[in-house]
């Protein structure tokens, strides 16, 4: 494959890999790799007979890193697949996507992992991370093989939709991943303390009479784990933190041991009252919680307390969601809205937008160990372009992922993805 | 009597699916509507044709005798055709969704379904699917509001008014529907309202919603006018809510030692069904001067006929 050279002059380029919050330029080169990026790439140093892209008020940023999302391959081909998780992700800028392991089978065998990597091969045109379980069949009893899954591309494990409920499993899978060093990714939520609960418990789940789950549930796995690292500190992640007790706790194990935390969009972006009454697309895990708790994660973020912001991407058929709340499945669809809801805080005045930028960026990468986020030169050009002040509406027919189960409906945003591209190759355009 | 008597008052609602969406004036007319219909139901002559030509479908997904007897025979007073549908024989058995079949029963046109359902917010759900009004029969923990209006109505014929009353509510909060309907039933009519129960059976931040909360039934019950009971389910013993039903019966279950407590006058209520010896000593139950319990169910098929003439017009 042959390409031209790509130039792109005039764009505010934000990579905060490499600390670049500047006006300039970007070179792709015939290969699809970054051959020079930032101020110094402007009209007098590049060939005169060259064309190039004017981008003057618009944004270039790395290709985003979503560390959350649940793509349907295999068995829930039916709510998503890798081709319209592709082309929603790309419509949104992202680029790099972290695949749950719930699927169906579990991913947590070596064959399984060949599966899904040949098939995201063949079907995505986005980069694939496939995470695996910790234990057996996500059963929370027997662990994984992580040495022999990481050697076969897994950048991290987790149970994903569930929790380990055992401290004995916790402590030795904490050991294993040492050993190998491998990422432990935990979704915390005690799962005996949250039985049977479906949204934040308070006043909002007395008044709808649903059974609610505590943010203690949440706080207590974070503590057991954050306390089982004192002993051997393996590469551990929070999944999604929602509450203010959990961040609290962060705050004062920071300095005690090394992890990182991760928080939803929807958490970020919406509280229990959304609900009203009963939408159940605002059915998610961990559960949406009070304007507080909602603050209180903001503020992690701008205490550095918060290291990543993820979509949450779990699509879910119409049929699943159709019913009453007690039987409707948990979770949204939000890949392709990760960027322009985020922006909401920038917006308003909450998070800088460079700060926005890294979470969704070189943060994820980074803790994923994987050279993905930035615009360094000699790596894959992957980066959007971006209008931030661009209005929108999101309306569920316009989506591209297969299932429509969004939880902003109808909500106006300020901000679209305009362009992205994949290893050089503009694979979306804003129509 | 404290009810104005009807000043033509129109009810904004299209469906009852709680008494959280109703204003007092509304309460208020419906329970003087419920007032006419109580002579009648003692009369030899009980038949009406105030709904005649209507269709009223029941949809009980639960088990359920006084409730769905209750609309049923309050349907057949008005002179409506009344179908009650039979869950166990029907293709919800088979998998049909809950919208799936309000579609199905909305394409039959009927006036009003009364649904009872155990997921709370069902009755919301079926209302944005069909034309027809809704009637809430209990749904979930959620809410029960024909239950809290007779509860009103079988208050006010034995003490006038429910405003300035001091009413206790005691035992299952957490699990139940009746609880959360009176509590906004009786605050918004000027009662105050004493929550009893153990802290596993209380649901979180309950003194938001202004009532004042117990774990001791002595204090709780002190000088009230009104002592409801909640049925405990069984069920919540093998969940390890509570011990035993012994322990439960000690220090939650009415006794005419704890009633001392309460005023001399004080009536105990109970939505039934009751479970004997756990949660009410089965004398008190039958006291005729102290129990209303009776009457309650006498009432609801009155309250249930005003229901039925306001949504179904």
């Amino acid at each position: 494959m042959t390409n031209k050279k790509k130039y792109f002059l005039n764009a505010h380029i934000i990579d905060p890999c490499n600390s670049i919050n500047e006006i300039g330029g970007l070179i792709i080169s015939e290969e699809g790799k970054i051959e020079a990026s930032g101020k110094r790439v402007n009209k007098n140093n590049i060939p005169n007979r060259e064309n190039f892209v004017d981008l003057k008020g618009k944004h270039i940023i790395p290709g985003i890193v979503d560390m959350r999302v649940f793509g349907g391959e295999p068995g829930y081909e039916y709510k998503e697949n890798y081709r319209s998780l592709s082309e929603a992700a790309l419509s949104g800028g992202v680029t790099s996507v972290v695949t749950m392991p719930n699927t169906k089978p579990v991913i947590d065998s070596v064959s399984i992992v060949d599966f899904i990597q040949r098939r995201s091969r063949d079907k995505s045109k986005i980069n694939i991370f496939p995470t695996a379980t910790l234990t057996k069949n996500a059963e929370g009893t027997n662990m994984c093989e992580f040495g022999l899954l990481k050697n076969k591309g897994i950048v991290g494990f987790t149970d994903g939709v569930k929790s380990i409920q055992s401290s004995r499993v916790m402590s030795r899978i904490i050991k294993s991943a040492y050993d190998f060093d491998c990422l432990v990714m935990q979704h915390a939520e005690d799962q005996e303390l949250s039985k049977n609960g479906m949204l934040n418990d308070g006043i909002i789940s007395t008044k709808l009479g649903i059974p609610g789950i505590s943010d203690l549930a949440e706080k207590i796995i974070i503590e057991r784990d954050l306390t089982l690292l004192e002993e051997i500190n393996c590469r551990y992640h929070i999944s999604q933190i929602s509450s203010k007790k959990s961040l609290d706790l962060i705050d004062y194990k920071k300095n005690i041991v090394d992890f990182t935390t991760g928080v939803s969009i929807n958490n970020l972006a919406l509280n229990e009252n959304d609900i009203g009454e009963f939408r159940t697309f605002l059915k998610l895990s961990p559960p949406l919680r009070t304007e507080e708790d909602r603050l209180s994660l903001i503020n992690g973020i701008n205490k550095n307390l918060i290291d990543v912001i993820v979509s949450d991407h779990k699509p879910e058929d119409e049929e699943s969601k159709r019913l009453t709340f007690s039987q409707a499945a948990t979770g949204a669809s939000g890949i392709e809205t990760l960027l322009s809801l985020a922006l909401e805080q920038f917006h308003n005045g909450s998070i800088k937008l460079e700060k926005i930028i890294e979470l969704i960026t070189h943060n994820p990468a980074k803790i994923l160990n994987i050279n993905k986020g930035n615009l360094s030169v000699g790596t894959d050009a992957d980066f959007c372009i971006l209008d931030i002040n661009k209005p929108w509406a999101v309306k569920k027919e316009k989506l591209l992922t297969k299932s429509k189960n969004t939880s902003i409906e109808d909500r106006k945003l300020q901000g679209k993805v305009l362009n992205t591209f994949v290893k050089g190759q503009e694979l979306f355009k804003f129509k | 009597m404290a009810i104005n008597s009807n000043k033509a008052i129109k009810i904004n609602q299209k469906h009852l699916l709680g008494i959280q969406d109703l204003k007092i004036s509304e309460i208020k007319y419906i329970l003087s509507e419920a007032q006419q219909f109580i002579e009648l139901n003692r009369s030899k002559n009980k038949k009406l044709n105030i709904l005649k030509g209507k269709t009223q479908i029941n949809l009980f997904f639960e088990p359920s005798t006084r409730t769905q007897s209750s609309f049923e025979l309050a349907g057949k007073r008005l002179g409506a055709d009344v179908m009650s549908m039979n869950i166990t024989n029907s293709a919800i058995k088979k998998g049909e969704t809950l919208i799936d079949t309000a579609m199905t029963l909305n394409a039959m046109h009927p006036d009003i379904i009364v649904i009872r359902h155990q997921d709370s917010g069902a009755c919301n759900l079926l209302s944005q699917k069909v034309n027809c009004a809704v009637l809430n029969a209990g749904d979930g923990r959620r809410e029960h509001p024909t239950q809290a209006l007779l509860d009103a109505l079988t208050i006010m014929n034995r003490k006038r008014s429910i405003e300035g009353l001091k009413i206790a509510i005691c035992g299952d909060i957490l699990h139940s529907r009746v609880a959360r309907s009176n509590i906004y039933l009786l605050t918004m009519l000027g009662a105050e309202v004493n929550i009893i129960g153990p802290s596993n059976l209380l649901p979180k931040d309950l003194e938001k919603f202004g009532v004042n909360i117990f774990t001791d039934m002595t204090k709780g019950v002190k000088d009230c006018d009104i002592v409801m009971m909640l049925r405990l389910q069984n069920e919540r013993m093998t969940s390890s809510y509570l011990s035993s039903n012994r322990e439960y019966y000690e220090y939650y279950g009415l006794t005419p030692e704890k009633l001392k407590y309460a005023k001399p006058d004080a009536l105990v209520m109970h939505p039934g069904p009751m479970n004997r010896g756990i949660e009410i000593d089965t004398m008190l139950a039958d006291d005729i001067n102290k129990s209303v319990i009776k009457e309650q169910v006498e009432l609801g098929v009155a309250v249930r006929m005003a229901c039925l003439k306001i949504f179904c017009n």
